[in-house]
């Protein structure tokens, strides 16, 4: 049993968390229910699944900027994929794209980055001690834990993981027959995404309660830092639409292994008609991208969230538009649920319901934009200092305009008939969500290692470390505008077969060498945290600065996190550079009655009030 | 031997990399220079910001004019004349609010870089701006979603009567076409009658088979509408032809359809190209398996009288499977002859009567 005080702000229970606490080595770091421990077992999970995602697409990069390559020296790692003429198996290639795209989309962006900030921050910038249940919360560690083990097992086995890319459309998918990874690889996919969606499913359900009831005083929900609408609101997506990738998923399970007809119809393979009939594999589109895209924006909003956080402390100026950041995120994740047919323009669905979506999809183009105009407002006329943290912000923004802009050819019916399913969509989504979701998880962990570690890492590093990502960034995914636009398929082993394809040799061969460029950078990102965590210099208690309750608890925060009462609220998080005020910051626990100097005509109205609520 | 002095190598480079980074923090620590905020760092990263933006700009601009040739292919197609002019168009907005932001981004971070005699402006909000940059992209997307609906219905209207009708059939991993034939109607299948020598399954109870034709190669007449019906037999395949600016999925189960008119033959294209071998292709865009990448259909476009020409020497279906008469019903054994063109067989009629 934990002997947390859950978070309740009547003084009483004050002395509750400073009950003794036994704790041994496992529970404090294997089985733990602490919420920062979690979030570190969530960040270090999503670092080595970063490195396998990231290391999967440097194989199937050699094939695609030196198809004459000889691979035999991969034999050692790779074993039978590398057939005998020493070239990579062109089923292995759809098998390697097929689990970079899920480890990156799920086990990356989804449980590395929400898992990590979401129970790293919410706890700490609401004011609570933990999470609403921290055993859910574990319990929800260990499911993703479970699912990895999984997924990692599957490259291993004779028939090869999944394949038939990350969408797994049925009947590709569901017929051992059409690939070999669609055999007991695609089983082990099922079941370790089946598991995740249920660790997704028990972290969303304890960030939402925490959210909703654990506030500290004063936290009302329009002086909630950014970040935390951006991880409620992600949570709430998630919620909503995982349940339907788990419902299509288990569909899918009875179309390959009880012989029901949900995706199935009309089918000859390999020299034999099948019985299925009636069945209809558009439905599992509709199903999947009921979900996959909301799973688009789980990924990006929290990036966001922490963008919006990093900024406003580091321009030392307020975020610009507060409640227009809220309302275009709110536009956001409702529009993100009635937009998904627009991956299906040319699936042979009715084009009256293309037009409809493609109505929906440029609409929510206008609350993503409204975002980027208020990131550029905060840094106009501010005090810029450049944290690594900083710096990867700016880059997501970069990103995500360069990658946001594009959407709006992809979201456009008519034009999305020559770009579908070509190169010039791997060069949108790596853009707004690759890009930038990954630019948001290295600024939230550069931002906020000196609370999780109690050190700073070092900037020079941190500096050397972004423009080589960022430069490299682009010079990968910046090129595949154009392969796209000539109309390069994505998923092609190669593209030697076709006339139509022959040029861009060259690029595709500059693409390949910046990707390892890139990747080999991020080597000096991890040299930089580990070595940190251990030798790093000693951090204050609040370096950046900042106003977030996060930076109120001591340089490392123990287990219910304030040793003392939990600090109350009494202002928005945004009070940077405030007229008047001796210091460019003021904390959110600082009452409103010892700021005289610097309130705001509204603010010194309700002085009084406050200091009536202090007393009692 | 070569390996292990590899691994030395690797090693003492990283050891020494090691060391420098370690002396330098040290020294660091004595100069106390992470504390000052707008010092040197600060400035070389404002600096770096603007450098970046410019040289990607002018390598941007540079690259994109260079080589336009090379990733803007040729249109052949009507409505490839009007999607393409959409997407140029929407580039040209994308274009202009991507410079714009991208500038701003950078030379914000440039002007406003900290110093430590200045304070940020606090400005956390204001409505007129806020609406304003709400209300214009609503307008200009506005704008974009019209047009785009206006050429979307264009594209997705029904075919004209006078359509040439052509199957494209879909499998593990090729693509097969099918005419129509004389009769002009598609005859009638059916998947469980697929067999190795009938790819399509077709059906000989309908006698608008008997005359169906299925080349090797897909001839198409120019600046005549042809419908494409589309359909796979083992997984979903997808149908692309990108001088046509022409997808369409081919999904078991759900045939599809696409309709377009081609503008010039593969001759006049030889020319413009200026390739003597150039060809049209189909390739596949939905993943399907192992041969994905190798789905490739050759296209040939020719003029409406060559292309008649090439429609009356093909020989139907069943003139060159003629043991597949025996599927036909008796009383259709007749037509089927005529139609399909076998000539003088009575045996193989009186070898199906058994
Ligand atoms: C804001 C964050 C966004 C993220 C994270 C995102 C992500 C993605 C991803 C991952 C795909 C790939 C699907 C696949 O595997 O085929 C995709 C496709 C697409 N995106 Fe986005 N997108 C974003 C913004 C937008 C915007 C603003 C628009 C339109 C205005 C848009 C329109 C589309 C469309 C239409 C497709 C389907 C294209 C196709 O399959 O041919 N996206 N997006
Ligand atoms: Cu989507
Ligand atoms: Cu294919």
């Amino acid at each position: 049993m934990s002997s947390i005080a859950v978070n309740e702000h009547t003084d009483q229970h004050v002395e509750d968390h400073a009950h003794e606490h036994h704790d041994n080595f496992i529970t404090k770091y294997i089985f733990s229910q602490d919420h920062k421990t979690i979030a570190k077992q969530y960040l270090i999970s999503g670092i080595i699944w970063a490195l396998i995602g990231g290391f999967l697409s440097l194989i199937f990069r050699i094939q695609l900027g030196f198809p004459e390559a000889q691979l035999e020296w991969l034999r050692p790692l790779m074993g039978k994929w590398i057939t005998s003429s020493g070239k990579l198996d062109p089923e292995f290639f759809l098998a390697l794209v097929t689990m970079h795209g899920t480890i990156m989309v799920f086990f990356v962006l989804t449980a590395g980055l929400s898992g990590t900030f979401s129970n790293f921050l919410i706890p700490l910038q609401i004011g609570a001690r933990d999470m609403a249940s921290g055993f859910m919360n574990m319990l929800s560690y260990w499911f993703f834990f479970v699912s990895s083990i999984i997924m990692f097992v599957s490259l291993f086995i004779e028939t090869g993981p999944a394949s038939g890319g990350w969408v797994i459309y049925p009947p590709l998918s569901a017929l051992p027959q059409a690939m070999s990874g669609s055999g007991l690889g695609m089983t082990l996919w099922l079941v370790a995404m089946a598991l995740f969606i249920v660790s997704t499913l028990l972290g969303g359900i304890n960030y939402i309660t925490t959210i909703i009831n654990l506030r500290t005083k004063g936290m009302s929900f329009l002086k909630m830092p950014l970040t935390i609408w951006s991880f409620f609101l992600t949570a709430i997506i998630g919620l909503l639409s995982f349940p339907v990738l788990l419902g299509a998923a288990l569909l899918l399970i009875f179309d390959r292994s009880f012989g029901t007809s949900f995706y199935l119809s009309d089918i000859y393979i390999a020299g034999e008609a099948l019985p299925n009939m009636g069945g209809s594999p558009i439905l599992f589109q509709h199903l999947f991208w009921f979900l996959g895209h909301p799973e688009v924006y789980i990924v990006l909003l929290p990036s966001l969230g922490i963008t919006s956080e990093i900024i406003s402390t580091n321009s030392r100026k307020p975020i610009f538009g507060y409640k227009a950041m809220i309302l275009s995120m709110l536009g956001i994740t409702v529009l993100s649920f009635v937009v998904w047919a627009h991956h299906m323009f040319v699936s042979g669905m009715n084009p009256f319901l293309g037009s409809i979506f493609m109505l929906l999809t440029l609409i929510i183009a206008v609350p993503s934009s409204i975002k980027v105009f208020n990131y550029l407002t905060t840094l106009w006329k501010g005090n810029i200092i450049f944290t690594p943290a900083m710096l990867f912000s700016i880059g997501l923004v970069s990103f995500f305009i360069s990658g946001g802009l594009t959407g709006l050819h992809m979201g456009n019916s008519a034009i999305d008939i020559q770009l579908h399913d070509t190169y010039f969509i791997v060069a949108h989504f790596h853009l707004v969500m690759g890009a930038a979701a990954f630019f948001g998880l290295l600024a939230g962990v550069y931002h906020w290692f000196p609370k999780m570690f109690g050190r700073m890492m070092d900037n020079k590093l941190g500096y050397i470390h972004f423009w080589i990502t960022f430069v490299g960034v682009y010079m990968i995914f910046f090129p595949m505008h154009y392969i796209g636009i000539a109309g390069f398929p994505r998923r092609y082993y190669s593209f030697t077969n076709f006339d139509a394809f022959s040029t861009f040799v060259d690029l595709n061969a500059f693409v390949s060498i910046a990707a390892f460029l890139t990747f080999a950078a991020q080597f000096l990102f991890l040299f930089n945290f580990f070595y940190s965590i251990f030798k790093g210099k000693k951090a204050p208690a609040n370096p950046w600065k900042a106003n977030t309750l996060e930076w109120t608890t001591p340089r490392i925060p123990q287990h219910g996190n304030w040793p003392g009462e939990i600090p109350s609220v009494h202002r928005w998080p945004y009070d940077f550079s405030k007229p008047g005020a001796k210091e460019d910051f003021i904390p959110q626990n600082v009452p409103l009655s010892e700021t005289p100097e610097s309130n705001l005509p509204f603010e010194a109205k309700i002085v009084a009030e406050e200091k009536k609520a202090i007393k009692s | 031997m070569i390996g292990f002095s590899i691994a030395v190598g690797v090693f003492l480079v990283l050891a020494i990399l090691l060391l420098i980074f370690r002396l330098h923090t040290l020294v660091n620590v004595m100069k106390q220079s992470d504390k000052k905020i707008g010092s040197g760092y600060n400035r070389t990263n404002a600096m770096l910001g603007m450098v970046f933006m410019v040289l990607s700009l002018i390598l941007f601009f540079w690259y994109s004019i260079k080589n336009f040739d090379i990733y803007q292919i040729p249109i052949a197609s009507e409505h490839g004349v009007l999607t393409d002019r959409m997407f140029w168009i929407t580039t040209a907005i994308t274009g202009v609010v991507f410079i714009i932001t991208q500038v701003l981004l950078f030379y914000f971070s440039y002007k406003y870089q900290h110093s430590s005699d200045r304070r940020a402006l606090y400005f956390p909000d204001n409505n007129k701006l806020e609406f304003i940059w709400t209300v214009l992209p609503a307008i200009v997307l506005t704008s974009l979603v019209v047009y785009g609906l206006i050429v979307w219905n264009k594209v997705m209207s029904p075919a004209p009567d006078n359509a040439e009708i052509i199957e494209i059939m879909g499998y593990q991993f090729a693509w097969r076409v099918r005419y129509p034939g004389k009769d002009e109607t598609l005859g009638a299948y059916d998947y469980r009658k697929i067999d190795a020598t009938n790819e399509f399954g077709l059906d000989f109870a309908d006698r608008a088979a008997f005359d169906d034709f299925t080349p090797r190669e897909l001839h198409l007449p120019k600046g005549q509408p042809v419908e494409f019906r589309i359909r796979a037999r083992d997984v979903i395949h997808s149908v692309f032809a990108p001088h046509f600016r022409l997808k369409m999925d081919a999904v078991p189960g759900m045939p599809t359809r696409f309709w377009f008119v081609p503008t010039k033959t593969t001759a006049e294209m030889r020319i413009e190209t200026g390739k003597p071998e150039f060809n049209y292709e189909i390739a596949c865009t939905e993943v399907c398996g192992k041969g994905h990448f190798s789905m490739r259909l050759l296209v040939v476009v020719d003029e409406p009288e060559e292309y008649e020409k090439w429609k009356a020497e093909q020989k139907p279906w069943l003139s060159k499977n003629p043991e597949y008469l025996a599927k036909v019903p008796d009383n259709l054994k007749e037509l089927a002859m005529v139609k399909s063109q076998i000539e003088s067989t009575s045996s193989i009629i009186q070898e199906s009567k058994n």
